[in-house]
């Protein structure tokens, strides 16, 4: 116990007299539990909405893509902001696993798991974007540089188009591995509880035939580490990549260079919104109250603080250069978001996104369940807007006057987009029966330094002993 | 010689890691250890030689970073080097900024995947490997650790059970 000193001032990660047993055991509760009802009902809706949304994928596919409200001005408009919106809300899970990992964030242990899964189906679904907004999607295999019978015809690696390929393909792959090579101590101890021979064979399968040897977890923690350390700069890089398809144009309103930065920032501020969504609901549904701590919600509504913060100060220096630049179309594409016809979009954003985290300084406030639900999704309805406004805002009103138009969604957009979420919660309530939905083997090993019943133990034992420097 | 090895059962990782102390000063051959979660300094106390898996990982990384490059002068530069909105195609160097981030990404997907590979390969991990920890508690709450036997069968096993062992046993292995 003595290696294992904690300054008495962190509150316990871990609450109630848990032992290593507990943890297993609630950790493997719901996977081993039976489906309620209620998860039937949420189930059958996002599915409802996912084949909605595979209905109107088809119907754009069959048809074309004037099915949906895009224009000769604004070509693009809800199919790139439903997808630069997924993306990023899929990078606060490698945030969580991999750049609170480097900073050695210990709160990180109970949320990385399913952080880490809204990653991964947050980029499936934005990858489903950049697909079916092509005009004869079946082409587009065209986008990977392959040898072929037109005296070999490559790509141009000039275009951020196809460097969002390399970006998302790259993102998400590497995310998988990440994920999978965590779940396998988990999956190990599913395996090595499960009673029924099916159960038994398929965690047995997935679990890789893990055993834990001392070895293994020496590589495991090895292979993370550099993992964690190659996905920080991946998860940069890929909503810089994303931003380059506006940032490297000659739209005024797109073209800042400020871009990048604030994109990433947007984007792990949309994205720990969602992780909070999601937990407060699931440490709820799944019982794992003990793990998921008023805490973790607590620190993660800083984070959104802080990047809200950060979203707040690029939108200010935007609005500075813009007005400093002297250039009169970058003045009217600001003057256009905040007075044009699409005003009360940028009204919403500006709200959403620079009010609603300020109020997380009131700790009575960012230690609420209830606002910290209402704020993450408050949040991301916010960030929604902002990449409407960035993208139709900046389109439909450029250089030519005689070219100024409006964008006006069809149904067709709206059902894409509604399938998306569909589909995101499809994957995500299938995932919550399945899988260790916590890292149940990381939290064990912060068990003894973390743990409310450990931490109780300890001081005891400081109180007996009257030192701490009595042993080792 | 028979091939008997003890499995020790202990309960905590403090009372594992002070018993593989133990067991390395009595000159014990500890075979292997088996535990539920990443035990911090068990693979010194073992005496295991570190991984090299990042040296790899950073190779990998070059590796990735030198095909991208390849790939993106020939297909560029040398192959078609057309005018694609200006942009000068005369050399690497000259078009090179918008080549950063296919290089930077290729970097880091071999880096990455080449790694995990070699580790699912060093540590025999694949879908149908059939698991190997002797005690199905070694992934809940149990930590086994494996011990050759060599001479006194019942003095080796009353030293573990001074260990702070929860349950020795020896098993012969074939």
């Amino acid at each position: 116990m003595s290696s294992h000193y904690e300054a008495p001032i962190r509150k316990p990660l871990v609450i109630g007299d848990k032992n290593f047993h507990d943890v297993t055991v609630d950790v493997a509760a719901p996977v081993e539990g039976r489906a309620n009802k209620q998860w039937w009902i949420v189930f059958s809706i996002a599915l409802a909405a996912f084949l909605w949304g595979v209905g109107c994928v088809a119907y754009t596919v069959g048809t074309g893509i004037g099915t949906w409200g895009s224009n000769k001005t604004v070509g693009w408009a809800w199919d790139i902001t439903n997808f630069v919106w997924w993306v990023g809300i899929g990078h606060a899970g490698t945030l969580i696993s991999a750049v609170l990992l480097l900073f050695r964030q210990k709160w990180r242990m109970a949320i990385n798991r399913s952080a880490e899964a809204m990653t991964i189906f947050s980029v499936i679904q934005a990858a489903m974007f950049p697909v079916f907004h092509m005009g004869r999607p079946w082409l587009a295999y065209w986008v990977m540089p392959v040898p072929n019978q037109f005296g070999s015809l490559w790509v141009n690696f000039n275009s951020p188009l196809l460097w969002d390929v390399f970006a998302i393909s790259t993102y998400l792959s590497v995310s998988l591995v990440f994920w999978w090579t965590g779940l396998l101590p988990d999956f190990a101890m599913l395996r090595d509880r499960a009673v029924t021979p099916f159960t038994k064979r398929v965690y047995s399968i997935v679990s890789f035939g893990w055993s834990g040897r001392a070895k293994d977890w020496q590589r495991f923690e090895e292979v993370s580490l550099v993992l964690a350390g190659l996905a920080t700069p991946l998860v940069l890089s890929v909503h810089t990549i994303v931003s380059f398809d506006f940032a490297t144009s000659v739209i005024p309103g797109w073209h800042t260079t400020i871009l990048p930065p604030y994109f990433v920032a947007g984007a792990i501020f949309s994205g720990f919104a969602m992780v909070n969504t999601l937990l407060i609901i699931m440490r709820k549904v799944s019982n794992l109250e003990a793990y998921i701590t008023i805490q973790h919600i607590e620190l993660m509504n800083i984070i959104i603080m802080i990047t809200g913060s950060i979203v707040g100060t690029a939108y200010i220096t935007e609005l500075f250069i813009a007005w400093y630049s002297g250039v009169e179309y970058e003045q009217y594409a600001f003057l256009n978001r905040a007075t044009g016809p699409y005003w009360w979009s940028y009204l919403l954003m500006m709200t959403c996104n620079v009010v609603s985290p300020q109020v997380m300084w009131s700790k009575k406030i960012r230690t609420s369940i209830m606002a910290s639900f209402i704020i993450s999704i408050v949040v991301n309805i916010g960030m929604w807007f902002e990449r409407f406004v960035i993208i139709v805002t900046s389109l439909h009103r450029d250089y030519l006057p005689s070219s100024w138009t409006m964008f006006q969604p069809t149904f067709v957009d709206a059902g894409f987009f509604i399938g998306t979420i569909g589909f995101f919660f499809v994957l995500f309530l299938l995932y919550s029966r399945s899988f260790p939905v916590i890292a149940q083997a990381e939290v064990k090993s912060i068990m003894k330094s973390s743990s409310e019943k450990y931490k109780k133990l300890r001081d005891q034992e400081g109180h007996n002993n009257h030192s701490h420097s009595d042993n080792h | 010689m028979s091939n008997k090895v003890i499995h020790v059962l202990y309960n905590d990782d403090d009372i594992l890691m002070d018993a593989v102390k133990q067991t390395r000063a009595a000159h014990h051959h500890i075979e292997e250890i088996y535990t539920p979660f990443p035990v911090h300094g068990l693979d010194k106390a073992m005496g295991l030689a570190p991984t090299r898996i990042a040296i790899c990982s950073f190779l990998y990384g070059l590796v990735g970073l030198s095909i991208a490059t390849a790939m993106l002068r020939y297909i560029m530069i040398v192959d078609w080097p057309q005018d694609i909105g200006g942009k000068p195609s005369f050399s690497f160097i000259q078009n090179m900024p918008a080549f950063v981030p296919v290089m930077f990404e290729m970097t880091v997907f071999f880096a990455a995947h080449l790694m995990v590979i070699t580790f699912y390969m060093r540590s025999k991990l694949w879908p149908f490997k059939e698991a190997e920890n002797p005690d199905v508690r070694t992934t809940d709450d149990h930590f086994l650790m494996e011990v050759s036997v060599h001479g006194d069968v019942d003095q080796i096993v009353s030293f573990f059970e001074n260990t702070g062992a929860v349950e020795v046993k020896v098993i012969e292995k074939h």
